[in-house]
């Protein structure tokens, strides 16, 4: 198979034989979780890191500002690691009438379904994480968890605003998720596989936005609005509309609970695009287009977890080309749009999409 | 309004000319005769503009009621007195109109007059535990320090009535009942413009009821007043509505000039005129971006200000200030204009011509705002009359008031320009109106700036300025409504009285009346597009 | 534990800064039982994080909030030093910039926000109106001053102050967080009431 240069999975397999013949299997295992488990939390913070800088500067550009540019040389590269570092040594406020236990879970469970979520993303041929052979309804599951804590933040500060934000995005990702799923399920129908893995090299000889054309891309369009308001972001920022709710669910949270938020805020961004891609565009897979033999080889040798990256920041930059160009919807009119428009629309998709696997009709 | 006039409507009446004519009503009657003339035929009085509350010592606790038809322009003054400073009591004309539901209680919680019949007898400005009334001439300065407990609201409001035999009875009435879910938005709040505060009464998304707090920047100019002479008073006029300074700085030497009797320069009328029209610009400008930061879309803010940046280094060359200018003096302008003034104006108005339209792309023509704006918070003409909107909010709801036009000062009976009226009355309405009059003000400026007359850009005037006894009054079109000034002479280096009207108390006045039912993001945008400025308010 | 003498800023010189003695005596006071050196290693890596990360906290009352505006538009853009995060709750910001007249109304408020927010916590009074009641100062309803209910670490003079004279201020502000000591000690104490 032409992908192989870049498999990692007999590298790993090499590493396992490696640490069994020097230990028992048992604690190789466990040596191996602990790696993994630090290597998922380090990429989880260097990616947010990224992401803000991204959003700071792609934010700037669009409105003719520079953005940060003092704090660590020309780029203002440091910038977000100086506000990491701050926001680590600031003070976690314990407020007197509020449920101590919930207020204190629920950052933590936040962070916890976008982690889960997170380790599911295919980065490279064997360079998942989590492989399970119902993966993408592992994904599902686990980013609805995000939700309850979305809900206990603003139940458990004892404030009107938090209360009201958190009512509002629970309305909100419920509602969204029915899209989610149905256009996740339009794309399990075409792949005929759950398993994440499967689905990315079923994918070899052309991404699914390609084979699956019509309701391939309308799925693809519905995912992308719905997964941008199931990440929270504008237009649908509802839930932590400053201009309303002053800083919404998390209005009582300081310190690294905040810190938590903001960081799961952004990873979702990125979960989203990063399903998004595995889902349409082919995952690790490189651009191939029929008859360019010669380009075709060329692009064989780009490794697969550059062209994943590389598909996951564009659809993260549409994600904040959206944002930063819409006014907010109103929270009546966003579900309108859920339940009498994309609703409707992604269940006519899977129907066309069932249609079109059926007779074939897909490439 | 001609006298011949007044004294067949009102016999009673005492007139006074020094000044304004002011027509003294027995206050017994107040109500009768101000129901007389809302229904006059052919002048109907419909439109209050303004309650000025006044300690005339001797004489007593009283108001002044400045009136205007919005049909023919007609003006006219009344004023009633109480003679009793303990227990001062006028009837209300809060029934007759709505503005007068706010406006009374800021005369009460200044001087103390409890007016009869009116449902909502609470402070306004200060705290609620305030002692005394601090605009009465013999209030004691020092009786109020500061306090650093939190203040209670009550929920309850208080209503006094007079039984048949005279005596005072009181009543209570509900603000917020048990069961409504009250939530503050303010003083703290991104979106209420500064340090406005509503108490929200909300059903699930929807708004039931707002309950505006004000005076979180009530700074008591007009009390100074009493104690600052003319030249110093221009000075405060400028921090009141920040983003009409020049404006609101034009009303006040427009009054003490036509007291004084200063006739100004040619020249300095055509900078004033130009002066006001960039300050319009300006704040318009400010408007669409705090509307579209309001409603969550971040980028055409800066776009707003890019422009306005322009505006601000044009005033900065001529007048030495970005934001406060302190550029009128009584008799003309403080300083020339600089040498590339003109150059520049016109530079920026072709600019700013050809970049309209983006703003126009991003923001007016999106599906978003379009369905955000369009079709929310209506407020009818009859209400905005009653409730005394002016300005932008008034002419979105179809009420002709631009002073400009109606009562025009310095040039603006010399230029040509329209009115900018739009009948919808909804936000949207409100939008299209600050964005047309940019235009509008830019029409205008083009007609005036090739043609500044050579002269002397400030007439000679004494550094004490004494002003003959009486009342005088004059108003300007701000960037937000209409501004007066009242001013009570009597004959001193300093001002009796000075006051000012809120072009922004009617507007917050007005949120309860064009929120009912809608959403809270909905508030958010409708204060957007009523485009209050809460210092001018508190004053 | 030092004050830099090299800023990097070209056009701005250490002496240009008005308030070197101030900082320089308050360092020699926070060395004077010696500085250690991991511990002070770590201090300075903390306070480099604070000072190039301050959230503020909006609280405009009056005129000098539209100045700040201007200051996070595109001409100043306050973004280039890190500090375009507005945060409107007062448990997430860093420093809270009184911006414009606090009256006797206000002043509850404004304690009880300054209380809210999280430790560390700093104080910007911009305009004479926070530093002394400014055109107001012998109204009946103005503070005379925002001294008198929280403590102040900069003030910004001005009515209101030039957008320059804002980022002049804040770095001010940077230069004294980058001295204080976060481990060991406290070096800020609140006002005894």
């Amino acid at each position: 198979m032409f992908l192989d240069y870049y498999n990692l999975s007999p590298l790993l397999m090499q590493i396992h034989a490696f640490l069994c013949s020097v230990m028992p299997e048992w604690l190789a295992l466990t040596l191996e979780g602990l790696v993994v488990g630090v290597f998922i939390l380090v990429m989880y913070a260097v990616l947010a890191i990224i992401l803000i800088y991204m959003e700071r500067k792609v934010c700037a550009a669009f409105q003719c500002r520079i953005g940060p540019n003092r704090v660590g040389g020309k780029g203002g590269l440091l910038q977000v690691p100086a506000d990491v570092l701050k926001i680590l040594t600031k003070e976690i406020i314990s407020l007197k009438h509020s449920d101590h236990f919930l207020y204190a879970l629920a950052p933590f469970l936040v962070i916890l379904a976008s982690i889960l979520t997170f380790s599911c993303l295919p980065w490279n041929k064997g360079g998942e994480i989590l492989h399970m052979n119902i993966g993408i309804f592992f994904v599902l599951a686990a980013s609805s968890i995000g939700v309850l804590g979305i809900l206990l933040a603003g139940w458990s500060s004892n404030s009107k605003y938090t209360l009201i934000g958190a009512v509002r995005s629970g309305a909100m990702i419920i509602s969204y998720e029915l899209s989610i799923g149905l256009s996740v399920l339009t794309m399990v129908v075409m792949s005929g596989a759950m398993d994440i893995q499967t689905i990315v090299e079923g994918q070899a000889n052309g991404w699914n936005i390609f084979k699956g054309h019509i309701p391939a891309i309308m799925a693809f369009i519905i995912y992308l609005i719905a997964g941008n308001a199931e990440a929270n972001r504008g237009p649908f920022d509802l839930a932590e509309a400053e201009q309303e709710l002053t800083a919404g669910y998390h209005t009582e949270y300081s310190g690294m609970h905040f810190g938590f938020f903001y960081l799961a805020e952004y990873l979702n961004l990125f979960i989203t695009a990063g399903i998004a891609t595995t889902l349409f565009l082919g995952g690790w897979m490189p651009l191939h287009i029929a008859g360019l033999d010669g380009l075709n080889m060329v692009m064989d040798y780009i490794p697969g977890f550059v062209w994943f990256i590389g598909k996951t920041f564009f659809i993260v930059f549409l994600l904040m080309w959206i944002r930063w160009t819409f006014p907010r919807l109103r929270i009546d009119q966003v579900l309108t749009l859920e339940w009498k428009y994309l609703m409707p629309l992604s269940l006519v998709v899977l129907l066309l999409m069932t249609v079109c696997k059926v007779f074939g009709l897909t490439f | 309004m001609e006298i011949e006039k007044i004294t067949s409507i009102i016999p009673e009446a005492e007139i006074s000319q020094t000044g304004e004519t002011v027509v003294k009503v027995p206050a017994e009657k107040l109500h009768q005769i101000a129901e007389t003339l809302l229904n006059d035929k052919e002048n109907p009085m419909d439109f209050l503009r303004d309650i000025v509350g006044m300690d005339w010592g001797e004489e007593g606790l009283g108001a002044l009621y400045l009136l205007e038809s919005t049909r023919t322009g007609a003006r006219i003054i009344l004023k009633a007195v109480t003679a009793d400073r303990e227990k001062a009591l006028l009837p209300t004309v809060s029934d007759l109109w709505k503005t007068a539901l706010i406006k009374e209680r800021e005369v009460y919680d200044f001087f103390g007059i409890c007016f009869l019949n009116h449902p909502d007898m609470r402070r306004i400005f200060l705290r609620e535990d305030w002692i005394g009334y601090p605009m009465r001439k013999d209030y004691d300065m020092n009786s109020n320090p500061l306090r650093m407990d939190n203040e209670e609201n009550a929920d309850m409001t208080d209503e006094y009535f007079l039984r048949p035999d005279g005596t005072l009875e009181g009543r209570k009435n509900v603000v917020f009942g048990e069961d409504d879910f009250v939530v503050n938005i303010g003083p703290q709040h991104p979106s209420t413009h500064g340090v406005l505060r509503m108490r929200t009464s909300l059903d699930g998304e929807n708004i039931r009821k707002i309950d505006p707090i004000l005076g979180y920047i009530h700074r008591g100019i007009e009390k100074m007043n009493e104690s600052l002479t003319y030249p110093q008073t221009l000075a405060l006029t400028d921090r009141l509505d920040y983003l009409s300074a020049h404006q609101n700085r034009h009303a006040l030497c427009m009054c003490i000039e036509k007291a004084a009797g200063i006739e100004v320069p040619e020249r300095a009328q055509y900078i004033r005129t130009i002066m006001d029209e960039l300050q319009r610009i300006d704040s318009h400008l400010l408007f669409y971006s705090c509307l579209v930061m309001d409603m969550g879309g971040l980028t055409p803010f800066f776009y707003g200000f890019r422009e306005r940046e322009m505006i601000l280094d044009i005033f900065e060359e001529t007048t030495g200030g970005r934001l406060i200018q302190n550029y009128n003096m009584i008799g003309g302008v403080q300083a020339d204009i600089h040498p590339t003034f003109q150059q520049k104006v016109k530079d920026f108005i072709k600019h700013l011509r050809s970049v309209i339209q983006d703003y126009h792309n991003i923001f007016t023509s999106n599906v978003i705002a379009d369905t955000r704006l369009k079709g929310v918070g209506v407020l009818s003409k009859e209400d905005a009359i009653s409730l005394g909107c002016t300005g932008g909010t008034g002419r979105a709801s179809g009420w002709a008031n631009d002073v400009r036009k109606h009562h025009p000062y310095a040039l603006y009976n010399k230029v040509d320009f329209k009115e900018i009226v739009y009948t919808e009355g909804d936000s949207f309405a409100r939008y299209m109106v600050r964005m047309d009059e940019i235009m509008e003000s830019c029409h205008i400026i083009e007609q005036l700036i090739d043609n500044i007359p050579e002269g002397e850009f400030r007439a000679k005037t004494k550094p004490i300025i004494k002003l003959p006894e009486g009342v005088f009054t004059s108003s300007v079109e701000t960037s937000r409504g209409e501004f007066d000034v009242v001013l009570e002479s009597h004959g001193d280096k300093v001002p009796y009285r000075l006051h000012y009207r809120s072009t922004g108390l009617p507007l917050v006045h007005a949120m309860d009346t064009v929120c009912r039912g809608a959403k809270i993001a909905d508030l958010i945008a409708i204060g957007g597009t009523l485009d209050f400025v809460i210092p001018d308010i508190d004053r | 534990m030092e004050v830099k003498k090299s800023t990097s800023i070209r056009s701005m010189e250490y002496e240009d800064f008005k308030n070197n003695d101030y900082l320089e005596d308050m360092v020699r006071r926070l060395n004077m039982d010696g500085a250690g050196i991991v511990l002070g290693t770590v201090d300075e890596l903390i306070n480099w994080g604070r000072s190039n990360s301050l959230w503020s906290l909006t609280f405009g009352t009056s005129c000098c909030a539209i100045e700040f505006m201007a200051l996070g538009a595109a001409r100043y853009d306050m973004a280039r030093f890190g500090f375009e995060v507005t945060r409107n709750s007062p448990r997430q910001a860093d420093m809270i910039m009184v911006l414009g007249t606090i009256t006797h109304k206000m002043a509850p408020v404004l304690k009880r926000l300054y209380d809210q927010m999280a430790e560390p916590k700093y104080v910007v009074a911009v305009g004479g109106c926070t530093i002394s009641g400014g055109p107001f100062i012998k109204s009946y309803h103005v503070v005379n001053g925002i001294d008198k209910i929280i403590p102040v670490d900069v003030y910004i003079p001005g009515c209101p102050p030039r957008p320059e004279a804002f980022f002049y201020g804040m770095m001010q502000l940077q230069r004294k967080i980058k001295v204080e000591r976060f481990l060991g000690e406290v070096n800020r104490k609140e006002k005894e009431e």
